[in-house]
């Protein structure tokens, strides 16, 4: 309809479609070359260093062993109450019962290391945006940005960099789950009551000293509460990241998916619903049992 | 030299300060300036200093800015205008580290909300300061605990401070601050949440923490009683601006203006006045030179019905009466001595009006007011102690 538009030349370029998808997709490839050297060892070392958590440190506990160690954490977090635990002894043996073990210690892994990276890149970031003006709105729109696209368009990226396996699962998890626990560590430093800010400036507290010593620990629950979350969208990335070969639970389903078999799929996912409440109310108890 | 020097210090709150100084500047007032720009002033050019040893009271009426200057001394916020000399340095001159260095060492401040560190215990609390300083954990424990015995509050030290009661924080508050043995104490109305009792120890510590340890103290307060009690100077704050300093004293004998006055009107003044502002000069014979007759005849032009008489040194011997002087004199007796009568009643120039009160009622003769070595300074009738009591300013301050 508006073809005629064409003809003016200044509009033809306005009106001509922004080459937004060959630019990212040039981008994206000139990344991959370029930083080769860089993922190429990441890759690899952390290929070993997940294949060897999972496949020789965890699958070489004995289940009963890990749901016992499981089960008396999960009492104790809880506050010394038998409920959890005992939801975690049920609901693991269960897992281990319908032949998923392996899956699940994948998971465990993946999920694992997944947050543990995303705490180590997001607290300190959340910290640099509590403290500058300028971090916050620099990171603000990019960890909307990060939150609101489909976790599946992660996969495409993590594919290009690192192939296919644990490690892009990790990768595309990291960029999803992270933004909780920057948003909470900034959230939790900026809630330090102004006060206490000022009565240790008044004794001549240093910015480490004032972090360390009253705004951390001030902003611990807020932060565990990111932390919590972040450990939830990791677990969800995790069984997304199935299709990009990563394997758990998440390939279960996924295969359950392409045979359209129910009754394996459902089974899988029950193991995923009982892995993430376990995760759940041990990351919430731990903060609430520290206040 | 001054301990803390605030030379026309200005705190501005919101944007484009300039403009909102240049206004000040003009002499519009807090009020025009928050209509006109939006912008709250906070202090409005207050210069003063505090000597060393000194407890200086800052007063005034909630949201006069008492904090927010207390907050300039110590550079918690940066002044819009003006400089803040401590022990002669300027503050704005000084790099982050050695502006830390000033307030570790010389600077210990007490808030008014308290602003205890909730997840610390109380000891962990009063030893932040000497913990930030690195002093290490025994020796810093050791004097925060002192500290903390020092307040009343020993039994408490591993409590949080959410298990304590509002008074009880606030002197934890103190402890924080007295541990550290800073030079300068600012004390952001510290001692509002205690109750009366311990209100007038902490008071009486703190005067003489101040005699004792030659502490120089900022004490904010809105409580004429406890400036009054305390200040060595006091400081009148409205609207920003800096009405009066002076001697308690000279505050309450000479308001600057009408918002003084006004302050300090429901004072107790019976507990503040002291013989020497309400006694008045005396009529004096001398024992060595003037006999009855001349007695009765200065009575006579006075009115009055006795007079007192001293000696060459201006000392106190005695008074004679009327009477006595026209009887002594009609019986042709020339000596003073022999009606000289010495039953008079003698107070020192800074005995209170409080303790004035029921010694006046009981003599006819007025109450003289006499120095240590017996020198007369005055006399004190019964109207005047009145006249002060009733505020009619009719008080002798060139006393
Ligand atoms: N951070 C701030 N931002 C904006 N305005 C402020 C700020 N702090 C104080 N003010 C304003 O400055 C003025 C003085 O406040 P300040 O807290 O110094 O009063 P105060 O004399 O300590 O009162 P109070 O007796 O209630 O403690 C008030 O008008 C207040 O609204
Ligand atoms: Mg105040």
């Amino acid at each position: 309809m508006l073809d005629f538009l064409k003809d003016i030349p200044i509009l033809r370029y306005i009106i001509k479609q922004i080459p937004l998808a060959e630019g990212t997709e040039k981008a994206t490839k000139w990344i991959q070359e370029k930083f080769a050297f860089l993922f190429d060892p990441i890759k690899e070392h952390f290929g070993n260093v997940m294949d060897f958590v999972s496949g020789d440190v965890l699958a070489n506990i004995p289940p009963v062993l890990f749901i016992l160690i499981v089960a008396v954490i999960a009492f104790f977090v809880s506050g010394k109450k038998i409920g959890l635990a005992v939801f975690s002894i049920v609901g693991l043996w269960f897992v281990y019962n319908q032949g998923l073990w392996e899956a699940l210690m994948s998971t465990v892994t993946l999920v694992i290391l997944a947050s543990l990276l995303s705490v180590i890149i997001g607290v300190p970031v959340g910290i640099l945006m509590a403290k500058s003006k300028i971090a916050n709105t620099i990171f603000t729109p990019i960890l909307d940005f990060m939150q609101t696209m489909p976790a599946f368009v992660y996969l495409i990226p993590a594919v290009a960099f690192f192939g296919i396996g644990m490690v892009p699962g990790v990768f595309a998890s990291l960029i999803f789950a992270t933004p909780p626990t920057v948003r909470f560590t900034n959230l939790g430093i900026r809630q330090v009551s102004n006060d206490l800010v000022e009565a240790s400036d008044s004794f001549g507290a240093t910015g480490s000293q004032k972090l360390f010593k009253v705004e951390l620990p001030m902003a611990k629950s807020t932060i565990m509460a990111g932390i919590n979350q972040t450990v939830m969208l990791a677990l969800s990335m995790v069984v997304i990241a199935s299709m990009i070969g990563a394997p758990g639970l998440g390939s279960q389903v996924l295969s359950s998916l392409q045979r359209a078999s129910v009754g394996t799929g459902f089974v899988a996912g029950v193991g995923i619903v009982i892995l993430a409440i376990i995760i759940d109310r041990i990351t919430q108890n731990m903060n609430k049992s520290k206040e | 030299m001054a301990v803390v020097e605030a030379k026309n210090l200005s705190k501005i709150f919101g944007k484009n300060i300039g403009q909102s100084i240049k206004m000040l500047d003009q002499g519009m007032t807090k009020e025009e300036i928050l209509k006109k720009t939006g912008n709250t002033v906070g202090v409005n050019r207050a210069s003063f200093s505090v000597e060393e040893g000194e407890i200086f009271v800052i007063m005034g009426l909630s949201g006069s800015g008492k904090s927010t200057l207390v907050r300039l001394v110590n550079r918690l916020i940066d002044p819009s205008e003006g400089s803040i000399l401590i022990d002669g340095k300027e503050l704005a001159t000084l790099d982050k580290k050695a502006l830390r260095q000033v307030r570790r060492e010389k600077l210990g401040m007490v808030f008014q909300q308290f602003a205890l560190f909730p997840h610390r215990t109380i000891l962990q609390n009063a030893a932040f300061g000497l913990e930030v300083q690195g002093v290490d954990k025994e020796e810093r424990e050791k004097r925060a605990e002192e500290s903390l015995k020092m307040v009343g509050l020993g039994d408490y030290i591993h409590q949080k401070p959410g298990q304590l009661s509002g008074g009880m924080q606030q002197r934890v508050g103190l402890a924080r601050a007295l541990a550290n043995d800073p030079k300068v104490l600012l004390m952001d109305e510290a001692f509002s949440a205690l109750d009366p009792l311990i209100r007038k120890e902490m008071q009486d510590e703190l005067i003489d923490l101040q005699a004792t340890m030659k502490k120089t103290i900022i004490f904010i307060t809105h409580d004429l009683d406890e400036a009054l009690r305390i200040g060595d100077r006091i400081a009148l704050m409205k609207d920003g601006v800096i009405v009066q300093i002076g001697t308690p004293e000279e505050i309450l004998m000479n308001p600057a203006n009408d918002y003084v006055e006004k302050f300090v009107e429901d004072v107790d003044r019976s507990k503040i006045l002291t013989a020497s502002h309400i006694m008045k000069r005396p009529e004096t014979i001398n024992i060595e030179k003037h006999g009855p007759r001349a007695a009765l005849e200065r009575m006579r032009k006075e009115g009055i019905s006795s007079i007192l008489v001293v000696d060459g040194n201006r000392r106190l011997q005695g008074y004679v009466t009327a009477d006595d002087a026209s009887e002594a004199r009609k019986k042709e007796v020339s000596n003073i001595k022999e009606i000289l009568k010495t039953d008079i009643l003698k107070v020192a120039p800074e005995t209170s009006m409080q303790e004035i009160f029921p010694m006046i009622y009981d003599t006819p003769v007025p109450l003289a007011v006499v120095e240590e070595s017996g020198r007369l300074n005055g006399i004190i009738v019964r109207g005047a102690v009145l006249a002060a009591l009733a505020n009619d300013g009719e008080v002798n301050m060139d006393a």
